[in-house]
């Protein structure tokens, strides 16, 4: 049985595309057949943070217009198996595709694949519209700022509007020194105002630039915190019983060994 | 604003963006716009001067958000209407 899930914020720049990129990566790592689709026509990037950009012939809209078969259009993943992307065209427009053509393209994906993750553009618009077509379920990724979690509210009454009811939250670019001041809206608070479960949170990382400098999911960096809360969110998209990731306690190797060495010389 | 006092000198300026976006989605939520509020001002004007002299550039109305109970918010149409004198042949 696969799933397709949508991956939208209405506020650009909040993490769609790398929250996409790092979900898919580890969901193939599970050992799931995983499609990553690009919907955003005209502005497309999920092909740089996979690192696949020099890979694409063919694309979305050469699809929906019968130029190729999906299958030529899907390029492999250079790091694993059973992982794909579908690729926006880049010199075209929303317009290009409607949801009918969008719903008959996750429909065909779901006969071999296990996921189905769609990246949304930003916005409210046809994008958008394409892109929730055929799905299941979406997340919604926000920032922990007025302006990110006000569209997060808009999104989440169009979602329900659209008949797409399953739908959870992720709080992307969380500082928890900015928490600990009081500078920084917490978990809780984005949660006593938006009517929707919780997935995970993601901490603000600069492992992230990083990564997307390299064109590789942090995902796959075992020491990472920000990898570590991707594989976390992901283990919980798909059923596994775990607590959402506590950034407080949650530090990285260095700091393990750290205060481990503090506790041994006190005594 | 008493908030910022109570947190002895920090900022806390998670307060602010929390009680503006609270505010915010109130209005969002509601969907109401200005004309919307302009005729229900009117039409309130109309029924309150059949009975009391009101203040007609002090009277506001405005969608406002107001705790409940269980600490939830919820949407009030809240309408502050000064009042001249009452109408003496309607006491």
């Amino acid at each position: 049985m696969s799933e397709v899930i949508v991956i939208t914020s209405g506020k650009g720049g909040v993490g769609k595309t790398t929250t996409t990129a790092n979900i898919g990566t580890y969901l193939s790592m599970k050992g799931f057949k995983t499609a990553l689709v690009d919907t955003d026509i005209g502005l497309r990037n999920l092909d740089v943070v996979m690192g696949l950009e020099n890979r694409i012939v063919y694309d979305l809209v050469d699809v929906v217009e019968g130029q190729c078969r999906l299958k030529q259009a899907l390029i492999k993943d250079k790091r694993f198996d059973g992982l794909y992307l579908l690729p926006a065209a880049q010199t075209r427009d929303k317009t290009a595709v409607n949801p009918e053509q969008m719903r008959s393209i996750t429909d065909e994906l779901r006969q071999d694949f296990d996921y189905i993750l769609i990246d949304c553009p930003a916005g409210i618009e046809q994008g958008f519209k394409n892109a929730i077509a055929g799905a299941d379920k979406a997340l919604v990724v926000t920032t922990p700022e007025v302006s990110a979690v006000r569209d997060a509210d808009r999104i989440i009454g169009l979602l329900e509007a659209s008949d797409v009811r399953d739908h959870m939250l992720i709080i992307n670019r969380i500082k928890m020194d900015m928490v600990k001041r009081g500078d920084m809206m917490n978990i809780d608070d984005i949660m006593d105002i938006l009517a929707i479960d919780l997935l995970g949170v993601i901490p603000d990382d600069e492992n992230i630039v990083i990564s997307t400098n390299k064109g590789e999911p942090i995902v796959v960096d075992e020491k990472s915190l920000a990898g570590q809360a991707y594989r976390n969110l992901t283990q919980r998209l798909i059923g596994e019983d775990v607590p959402v990731i506590n950034l407080d306690t949650n530090y990285g190797l260095i700091d393990r060994l750290k205060s481990l060495f503090k506790i041994s010389s006190s005594r | 604003m008493d908030l910022f006092k109570s947190f002895g000198g920090k900022s806390n300026s998670k307060n602010v963006a929390k009680e503006r976006l609270q505010l915010l989605l109130v209005h969002d939520r509601a969907d109401v716009s200005p004309k919307f509020l302009e005729m229900v001002k009117g039409e309130i004007m109309n029924v309150i001067s059949n009975y009391v002299e009101i203040d007609e550039d002090g009277l506001n109305v405005e969608i406002t958000k107001e705790r409940k109970t269980d600490d939830t918010f919820v949407p009030a149409l809240h309408a502050n209407i000064p009042i001249k004198k009452m109408k003496k042949n309607l006491r």
